[in-house]
């Protein structure tokens, strides 16, 4: 009986059903499968096909969304027993993420969250209207591979150059790629401020990540 | 007698308007302004602060409702009440604060710079059917935390009609009051005969930020009328239904006017908004979709219920040069808003959600606001009776271009159109250069242009303008302010 569950934990995951997700993840487990196995047959090709159908114009946001944290919940099940097998998922990189001081302005911010986390990335949601020190410090303190930072305002598009000007003062800018998002952001204000990308959205954020860090 | 258009049952609007209350006790709103907090507890509402969260009772936002007046009246630079916020009056303004400007040769969007946001105030200026003007454009050649002053010392450099405006900061609002009440004569003067409206615009879900709520305060004790813009995105930060996102809407603008009101009683403060129907594949905010003129003719509906002044952000396409999709999101939304009967509809000229303005798109638009007012004057019998003198006169006769009727009726009966609409013949178009709308209306913007008047503003109060706005220029760094061009 368990060889169905995989197919089937694919399948509450494209049917967005988190519940399901999470039961089926749970009786894998029971079942006795490994928890690598669960996420690599089970959960993975579930949010690839999300993704593939939301390519397609025939899933929507609200399906990417409720699909991506059903597989956060069903990998938090499965996190204490990658931990006593001393396994980990290959991540495709560390993120630290948040919109800049002076905004608060959530939505886009947490979309490329939501999206880069269901890609693979381990990411870091600093939140909005967070201090330049506070990416420098948890850029530091997860060692991240990438910045994202958020603006929606042209007169906190500027914030977006000082988070840049306090990585380069704590030496740390050469470590990180900068990448940055937000209505009023074009690819010439990127590049005029020394970051290493834009993207106009959160699917365009992931490809632009996974180039950067490829 | 005027068409009607009515999106809700009185059953519906008296559940929305108890699900706002409801809403203001629990979870309460988020209020990021020490004023504010201190304002709603001196009335006895339960405020945490700490968390800087207030519960609002019903019969302190019941109150604000009773003093905030149900209509006042904006005034020209000539002291002409030419605006009325209140009842079923429809007015019309450009949408504000783009970031570019539609380039008219390239048709590129390019960041816009002093001379572009000038030609915009003329073109408004010379449009009969706009009402108002706004601070259309954030130009980029003075320094962001100017933007917003800026705008209106040149707009008002230029400019007749009143103006729909904002502040970015606390501060700069200040100097905003300052150029409005020298250009109004002082500050009784403003009070008596406001020239300007400020929006000041609450954050989805449920906070005021420190900036707005300062701005909306600061005008409701200098009772400069405000303007409220709650923008709920439905679907991602509001509820995803047209009475959800209605439901959000009203207890944001229930708590600003009960805010404004504890500033400063009987304040002219306005039931307004932007909101939108998240949009599922792209993620973004479409002005041009037919979910948020829903959610904008709904929430004019309660406002008008609840006896406020209404605006809303109306007529714009999410399109990104003027083509076909721009045309009929423009129209669409332009007539839903003067059939609900909203008091200012902000949006002429405006595109790409709400980033981007075109001239082009501006003298479109008005072909468009002229329709739609005349949709609204509806169907009037003229004379009594209405043809059965005339048509019996006439007999079988097909004559009534010849008749006195005809020349005392028609350009009251018909929109009499400018260049931008064609309407000649096949032969006639043809000969005429076979233009597209675009090309009609890049003609129609330079022949606008050209025959701009300039104001009667005297050389003293200009340069007093100059001379408040270079200062506050230079405490930001910039040592010399554009050029004004030639009026």
């Amino acid at each position: 009986m368990s060889n169905t569950l995989l197919p089937e934990i694919t399948d509450a995951l494209v049917a967005c059903d988190a519940a399901s997700a999470v039961a089926l993840t749970q009786q894998a487990l029971a079942s006795g499968l490994e928890p690598l196995t669960i996420i690599k047959q089970g959960l993975v090709p579930g949010i690839e096909q999300v993704g593939e159908r939301f390519q397609a114009g025939e899933y929507f946001l609200p399906q990417m969304v409720i699909a991506a944290k059903a597989m956060q919940q069903a990998m938090a099940v499965l996190e204490p027993e990658l931990q006593a097998r001393q396994q980990r998922v290959d991540s495709a990189g560390v993120v630290v993420i948040g919109t800049v001081k002076g905004d608060i302005h959530e939505i886009g911010k947490s979309l490329v969250a939501t999206m880069m986390s269901a890609s693979g990335f381990q990411v870091h949601d600093l939140g909005v209207d967070v201090p330049s020190q506070v990416f420098v410090h948890k850029v530091r303190e997860t060692n991240a591979d990438l910045v994202g930072l958020s603006a929606l305002l042209t007169t906190t598009m500027t914030a977006q150059r000082e988070v840049l000007r306090a990585l380069e003062e704590s030496g740390i800018r050469d470590r990180v790629r900068v990448i940055l998002g937000g209505a009023p952001v074009t690819p010439e204000w990127a590049d005029s401020i020394g970051a290493d990308g834009y993207a106009d959205d959160a699917v365009g954020a992931v490809q632009l990540s996974k180039r950067l860090l490829g | 007698m005027r068409p009607c258009f009515k999106l809700l049952s009185d059953a519906l609007i008296d559940q929305i308007i108890a699900e706002g209350l409801g809403l203001l006790m629990d979870p309460g709103v988020r209020v990021h302004n020490a004023e504010a907090l201190e304002l709603l507890a001196a009335a006895g509402a339960p405020v945490d602060l700490d968390a800087q969260i207030a519960h609002i009772p019903e019969e302190l936002v019941r109150r604000a409702l009773e003093t905030a007046p149900s209509e006042f009246h904006l005034y020209d630079l000539d002291g002409e009440p030419v605006v009325h916020y209140g009842g079923d009056s429809v007015q019309f303004d450009p949408g504000s604060a783009a970031i570019t400007i539609l380039d008219s040769k390239t048709q590129q969007q390019r960041p816009a710079v002093t001379n572009d946001f000038v030609d915009f105030v003329k073109l408004v200026e010379t449009l009969p059917q706009l009402d108002a003007q706004s601070t259309a454009i954030i130009c980029s050649d003075v320094p962001e935390e100017v933007g917003d002053l800026y705008r209106l010392y040149l707009a008002l450099n230029y400019m007749r009609k009143p103006i729909v405006t904002g502040a970015f900061r606390k501060d700069t609002w200040w100097t905003m009051k300052e150029l409005l009440e020298t250009v109004a004569g002082g500050q009784q003067e403003l009070v008596a005969r406001p020239i300007a409206i400020f929006d000041v615009c609450p954050s989805p879900p449920l906070l005021w930020s420190d900036l707005t709520c300062q701005n909306m305060i600061d005008c409701a004790r200098h009772r400069i009328p405000s303007e409220l813009v709650s923008m709920p995105l439905a679907g991602a930060t509001a509820p995803v239904t047209v009475a959800g996102a209605v439901v959000q809407h009203t207890a944001e603008c229930m708590s600003g006017v009960t805010i404004c009101q504890l500033a400063q009683e009987g304040a002219p403060i306005v039931w307004g908004g932007s909101p939108a129907a998240f949009d599922m594949r792209e993620g973004t905010t479409p002005m041009g979709a037919v979910g948020t003129w829903l959610i904008d003719g709904a929430y004019t509906e309660v406002g008008k219920a609840l006896g406020m002044p209404t605006h809303a952000y109306l007529g714009m396409t999410d399109a990104k040069v003027v083509d076909a999709q721009c045309g009929l999101e423009s129209a669409g939304g332009t007539l839903i808003a003067a059939l609900a009967g909203v008091n200012m509809v902000s949006g002429a000229g405006m595109m790409d959600f709400e980033s981007c303005q075109s001239y082009e798109k501006l003298v479109i638009d008005a072909e468009i606001i002229g329709m739609a007012k005349r949709l609204i004057a509806g169907v009037d019998p003229r004379e009594d009776p209405i043809a059965l003198t005339l048509m019996r006169e006439l007999g079988h006769r097909a004559d009534y271009l010849a008749q006195p009727h005809t020349l005392r009726w028609f350009s009251h009966e018909q929109v009499l159109p400018s260049s931008v609409i064609d309407r000649k013949s096949l032969d006639g178009w043809k000969r005429q250069g076979a233009k597209t709308a675009w090309e009609r209306a890049g003609d129609r913007v330079r022949e606008l242009l050209a025959g701009y008047q300039p104001t009667s503003m005297s050389d003293d109060m200009r340069a007093e303008l100059r001379a408040i706005t270079q200062q506050a220029a230079q405490r930001f760094g910039l040592g010399e302010l554009p050029p004004l061009p030639e009026a």
